[in-house]
């Protein structure tokens, strides 16, 4: 361990690193603009010139290795005038056009311009044009403003993993483009707005809309996938302007995906903001007491076996808890939430986790996919597979789908009959990978939807723990699950947890829906529930209770406004089985109101009170019900039983994609006019600009 | 004595003769009183009346939605909208002040960074409704065009000393 001595104070840090890591490690801070500690180290800025001891010169501290014995001094009048003299260069080129940049307020060359720069400028000539570089519908530049850190360009090449982002011509000439004019079609680009220390590159739905200091910042949690990224929702009044990720390193350390960022305009389009019951065949706007009235009307004597309830992607742990007592109240069986028809169970949680944990994945060595797309059923999940694979010694096989992951996959196989062949003995580059499995010391599969969530779902999973004890990929006592079920929905995990499966004799969401379409189930309530077919439901009483006029509020007979994840105090499993809350941002619209408040109060109309009166009342009965969910941000692991599920015959059918659209992959996002421009381009492939020959 | 003294000038009335002479002498002095509203006093070039939003001498609003003065304002007299124009450029889609709200201090002249946003020399500015007094961004673009001559002439008189 190198010890240095930095401004007279003795630091020890560990070998391989900077001394600008050893300057911070004492407490020191030091300006940069081009390093990022998740990135490659450039070193082009100059920005962090330190003085060192028989150095004739200042050194870069982010490009220098720390060795033992360094003398290193942060404020001595060199480094004062190295860092003006930097600044100084930077701001030639610079415009100043502070107070129309989106970036004005939060800009790191604002900020170290203000503490270290110098007061005015001696540049008289001209400052350099370049023109503006089309990126996509997400990002707007304004490169007259870089000053050429190539955080961006690192990011996309490295943590993004897809080549489009580069430098052309050098020195004073260079430029940042994509070489051929078109939209950065990773589904992580927007990171690099957060990344550009100035205002070059911005989120182009944010243009010019607010300035940072007069938004509400509110610490949340994202549900556009299982992952549970922790992010920030920027408010201002009635309006969420902006997300913005958290640092949390056990899940997303700093990055989400674009669906994360730029969903928020989905939260005030097509909004259900007043009460509906549907009379002469069209839904009438009422008020709170004639839409409960009407389901009064409608649940009036139909027995509990006849009532089925299925919950969607985005419904919250609280609204869970309720929906679980409303059903017991009533007698009915037929509780699913699990809406994409997955066979996994609650009970044994094992065996519907990511037991190795999202972080944990930087340490496993060798990961097989089986029909699992990481890259858009949990972007974050796949960014970490990539930062494994960029350290190297890592190999990663599919039995699935070929889809460009950003690292190489090696193909195995498209569907169960692989991984019978894999535990038998198998040909060719299954054999190889099947030693490579065995030999590794930290092996991982992950489990997707396109494996779980079909007709033999079950037999696949019981195929897939036998596979996991085949090649011992669970290892208790070296305290490695690799074992792991990559989810889609940020409901899924908490509806396991707390068991909202069908109970005895009860339907599941197939069940259900081919019932209501027969008449055995009378009264359906849709909570959120808006990815499965919806046709036929004419002979049943449907009720749907959710935020957005999706498909099931289409079909529905009663409509119970509800709120959307930024407008409530909730609580979201991820897919590690980690309890996280978010919090209310801004209020629900109109008449709507939080999800298990309204069924606290249809609970009183239809006669079964449930005594859950406030939110601290609920989360009393969420931890009475899954103990777990009352560890906030705690991962409670799970034991591993090695118990193989019961899962019937396995059909020979290649695991099918789960996710045909990433942008547009529930209802909020459906909603958001960013995200279906970004699915018309990258996911359709419109990416053609109109010409003059265009309409 | 004494007593004698004060009967003297009880009945020789000395206090009135005394005032009535202070009156006459200031009948012949210059007067100093204005028949306002046909005469008026004149304003410092620094006087902060009512607001204008101003625009440049090709017709463009110099006004570019920084939001400094909204951010600066002490009484949060002003609310600002802003979008992307149809050219691109940032511009306000709404820009009112609250002139019941607001305390003329002078800060929001003071943020401008393009001399946008002034308060001028206009002081007789009283309505006869309190919703008359919440001004839009129409109401202040043209107070900047009628009262634009007085306004530059007054900043070109203050510029030495900023």
């Amino acid at each position: 361990m190198p010890k240095l001595t930095i401004d007279g104070q003795e630091v020890e840090v560990p070998p391989g690193s900077t001394v600008l890591q050893a300057c911070e490690a004492a407490g020191r801070e030091i300006p940069v603009f081009c390093y990022h500690p998740r990135l490659n180290i450039a070193g082009n800025c100059r920005m962090c010139l330190v003085e060192m001891e028989k150095s004739p010169k200042p050194v870069a501290s982010c490009a220098m290795p720390a060795a033992d014995g360094m003398v290193i001094k942060t404020d001595t009048p060199m480094v004062h005038k190295a860092r003006k003299g930097v600044l100084e260069m930077l701001l030639i080129n610079h415009p100043l056009d502070c107070p129309i940049c989106d970036q004005g307020g939060e800009c790191d060359l604002q900020d170290i311009t203000l503490f270290y720069g110098p007061d005015h400028s001696r540049y008289q000539e001209n400052k350099r044009p370049v023109t503006d570089k089309y990126l996509g519908p997400l990002i707007s530049t304004h490169m007259t403003r870089c000053i050429h850190c190539t955080r961006c360009i690192r990011f996309i090449n490295e943590v993004a993993g897809v080549e489009e982002l580069g430098a052309v011509q050098r020195g004073e000439h260079m430029e940042i483009t994509t070489w051929v004019e078109k939209a950065l079609t990773s589904e992580m680009s927007g990171n690099i707005v957060d990344l550009c220390p100035v205002g070059a590159l911005n989120s182009k739905p944010y243009e010019y809309k607010a300035r940072t200091w007069e938004l509400k910042k509110t610490e949340s949690i994202d549900v556009m996938d299982a992952v549970g990224a922790n992010i920030r929702l920027d408010s201002r009044g009635p309006e969420v302007m902006r997300v913005l990720p958290r640092l949390n390193e056990d899940v997303n350390e700093e990055w989400i995906s674009d669906k994360t960022r730029f969903n928020y305009d989905g939260l005030k389009r097509r909004r259900l903001d007043v009460p509906m019951t549907k009379k002469e065949g069209k839904l009438q706007p009422t008020d709170w007491r004639g839409a409960f009235g009407a389901i009064r009307e409608g649940l009036d004597g139909v027995p509990g076996q006849q009532v089925g309830f299925i919950l969607g992607d985005l419904v919250d742990a609280e609204t869970m808890v309720l929906v679980k007592e409303l059903a017991s109240a009533l007698g009915s069986p037929n509780v699913d939430c699990r809406q994409d028809g997955a066979k996994l169970t609650s009970g044994d949680r094992a065996s519907y986790l990511f037991n190795t944990g999202i972080g944990r994945l930087e340490e496993s060595d060798a990961v097989l996919l089986v029909g699992a797309n990481p890259r858009w059923e949990a972007p974050l999940v796949n960014t970490r597979l990539r930062k494994r694979y960029r350290q190297g010694g890592f190999k990663v096989g599919r039995v699935g789908p070929a889809f460009d992951l950003t690292y190489p996959v090696e193909e195995l196989g498209a569907g169960p009959e692989t991984l019978t062949a894999m535990i038998d003995q198998g040909l060719g580059s299954q054999i190889a990978f099947a030693d490579v499995l065995r030999a590794a010391s930290k092996p991982a599969m992950i489990v997707g939807p396109g494996a779980y969530a079909r007709a033999d779902g079950g037999a696949v999973l019981a195929l897939a723990h036998r596979f996991a004890a085949a090649f011992n990929i669970v290892r208790p006592d070296a305290g490695w699950n690799g074992f792991n079920i990559l989810h889609t929905a940020a409901s899924r995990v908490g509806g396991l947890e707390l068991g909202l499966v069908p109970g005895e004799g009860g339907l599941d969401v197939a069940g259900m829906l081919a019932a209501a379409r027969s008449g055995e189930i009378k009264v359906l309530f849709l909570v959120g529930a808006d990815e499965v077919d919806l046709s036929g439901l004419e002979k049943s009483f449907v009720i749907y209770v959710g935020s957005h006029g999706d498909a099931g509020a289409k079909v529905a007979d009663v409509i119970l406004p509800g709120a959307a994840y930024a407008e409530k105090n909730a609580t979201y499993v991820n897919m590690e089985g980690r309890p996280q809350r978010s919090k209310l941002a801004i209020f629900p619209p109109g008449e709507a109101k939080e999800d298990w408040k309204i069924f606290r109060a249809l609970s009183e109309v239809l006669g079964h009170t449930i005594p859950l009166n406030a939110l601290p009342e609920v989360r009393g009965r969420m931890a009475e019900l899954a103990p777990t969910l009352a560890r906030i941000d705690e991962v409670v692991p799970a034991a591993w039983t090695g118990a193989i599920p019961v899962g019937g015959d396995v059909v020979n059918q290649a695991f099918a994609p789960a996710i045909e659209d990433f942008y547009l992959t529930n209802p909020i996002a459906r909603a958001s006019g960013i995200l279906q421009e970004c699915s018309r381009l990258f996911v359709d492939g419109h990416d053609v600009k109109a010409t003059g020959t265009h309409g | 004595m004494l007593a004698l003294d004060r009967v003297a000038r009880t009945v020789l009335w000395q206090e009135l003769v005394t005032g009535f002479l202070m009156t006459l002498r200031y009948m012949f002095k210059r007067k100093v009183t204005l028949n306002y509203p046909y005469e008026k006093s004149p304003l410092s070039p620094r006087f902060r009346g009512e607001h204008a939003l101003r625009r440049y001498p090709n017709g463009e609003e110099r006004c570019i939605a920084c939001k400094l003065c909204e951010a600066i304002c002490p009484a949060q007299a002003i609310t600002i909208e802003s979008e992307p124009r149809a050219d691109g450029s940032r511009r306000t889609t709404r820009y009112d002040i609250d002139m019941t709200k607001c305390i003329y201090c002078g800060f929001c002249e003071e943020a401008c960074p393009v001399d946008a946003i002034v308060e001028g020399p206009n002081l007789e500015f009283a309505t006869e409704t309190r919703a008359e007094l919440f001004y839009s961004k129409e109401k202040l673009l043209a107070n900047g065009e009628r009262w634009e001559r007085e306004i530059a002439a007054n900043l070109a008189a203050d510029a030495p000393y900023r």
